[in-house]
């Protein structure tokens, strides 16, 4: 059996992993890693609940081979804040009851962090647009979009100030 | 689901791409944005004993206009078409699929020269470049060959591209006048393949049409080119009649089957309707399509 060793960048800290290439990405983070926040949902690159930012762009996780992470930087939800001091998104999600079941949270909030880095004040249908790719079969996504525009307030509040 | 164990290569330059190409033989297969292969390995549909991701090499994500061509490198992803300034501003059936493409955390990695490789009957890319009449460089240790993506596309899932070729680049030839260009879809939902695509693209001075591009998604075992279509635009130019005419004939060349998407007959109205949408709005005549108007509401989206 075919190991590689790999060093990949997870929430800022470099980590050596050891990986067979055939390991995909969703199941380095969960098994290997040992980070559960990632979800692993379809596994047919549908619902987006393993949604990692790689290099700072959402990707689908169960669908990139845990190698192809060789040399790059992965934030999963556990990355994004503490209970003590969350992300302005995860905050969102608190205030405005931006989950039910929270299967697809994790994948949400991230997908929403890389939009507001890329585009601070999202109309309704930007937000729409971005999260088309992640599935909430809570069908709570008028919520997931007030959330949003939350923590677009407070980071710019923040920014602001 | 995990896929069946592979040698994995990770080269970091074309010419050892090409090596590895030339050494496995057939056995291997490019990895690029793999967001066709890695679901098809998965599902065990494919399952080559090595995988040699290209990922690392650099060069490949070049999107450039360079002597008369539209250069898109391996590794462009459709999320830097969707963001691309001449793309936006001069290709405008591209800057119209890009967006409609799977969902955006595909489109972070899904590339349009992987689409085409791939060969997809429900691929989008494959409509839009034979509309555009693009080609595809392969590469292999014994030179480059420049491909139609006409002669490209062979049948679900085949491709002109040789076991040891690497497709390493697509081209559009740049448009010559006024472009016109957009892409309709039906899809169930976001992130579906289409039950029906059509592409439409013009090159016109005033009411002159010097080059018209139709292609068809999803009706048929590969993307169809409507040549016969596209002659009608260019000698008539484009009136109501022309607009009829191009339309019976889209609807004609398409070879759609009836499946869980729909019946043959509805797939082939839904041809014969979009290609009526595309050229009145050419014209200024705009339709209603609400999908439409939300894309563009969001162009700047990825």
């Amino acid at each position: 059996m075919e190991i590689r060793q790999i060093t990949v960048t997870v929430n800022g800290e470099p980590r050596l992993v050891e990986v067979e290439p055939r390991t995909l990405c969703v199941h380095m983070i969960r098994e290997v890693l040992g980070l559960t926040g990632t979800h692993l949902g379809c596994d047919t690159t549908s619902c987006g609940a393993c949604t990692v930012l790689l290099d700072g762009v959402p990707v689908k996780s169960c669908t990139l081979f845990g190698v192809q992470t060789d040399g790059h930087e992965l934030t999963t939800v556990e990355g994004l804040g503490w209970p003590s001091e969350l992300h302005p998104v995860q905050e969102g999600f608190k205030e405005e009851h931006g989950l039910q079941c929270g299967f697809c949270t994790p994948g949400m909030m991230l997908t929403a962090t890389a939009l507001l880095e890329d585009n601070p004040n999202p109309t309704e249908d930007e937000i729409r647009w971005a999260i088309s790719g992640n599935l909430c079969r809570c069908t709570g996504y008028q919520n997931i979009i007030k959330a949003v525009q939350w923590a677009a307030r407070k980071m710019e509040t923040a920014n602001v100030s | 689901m995990y896929p069946p164990r592979f040698h994995y290569e990770a080269p970091t330059s074309v010419d050892e791409v090409l090596q590895l190409l030339s050494m496995y033989q057939g056995d291997a297969k490019v990895l690029s944005g793999g967001m066709s292969l890695i679901p098809l390995m998965k599902l065990r549909f494919a399952t080559p004993s090595a995988i040699i991701d290209v990922n690392n090499v650099p060069g490949l994500d070049t999107l450039t206009e360079d002597g008369g061509w539209l250069r898109v490198g391996a590794l462009v992803r459709n999320r830097a078409i969707v963001r691309d300034a001449v793309v936006g501003a001069r290709y405008p059936l591209m800057a119209s699929v890009a967006p409609q493409i799977a969902d955006p955390l595909v489109r972070s990695r899904s590339t349009l020269v992987g689409s085409l490789c791939h060969c997809d009957p429900q691929g989008d890319w494959g409509a839009v470049m034979l509309a555009l009449g693009g080609e595809v460089v392969a590469a292999s240790l014994s030179g480059e060959r420049r491909i139609p993506v006409a002669d490209f596309l062979l049948g679900p899932f085949q491709t002109a591209l040789r076991p040891d070729e690497f497709a390493i680049e697509a081209r559009v030839p740049a448009p010559v006048a006024e472009p016109f260009g957009v892409y309709h879809k039906l899809e169930r939902k976001i992130g579906d393949f289409a039950t029906v695509g059509v592409a439409v693209s013009l090159d016109r001075t005033g009411s002159s049409v010097r080059r018209a591009g139709l292609g068809l998604t999803g009706v048929g075992s590969t993307n169809i080119k409507c040549r016969e279509a596209e002659q009608v635009l260019e000698q008539g130019g484009i009136d109501d009649r022309t607009i009829g005419e191009a339309a019976r004939l889209a609807a004609e060349a398409a070879r759609p089957q009836t499946d869980q998407r729909g019946s043959a007959e509805y797939k082939r109205h839904l041809v014969r309707t979009f290609v009526v949408r595309a050229l009145e709005s050419a014209i200024g005549r705009e339709p209603l399509d609400i999908r439409r108007r939300r894309m563009e509401n969001v162009g700047s989206l990825a």
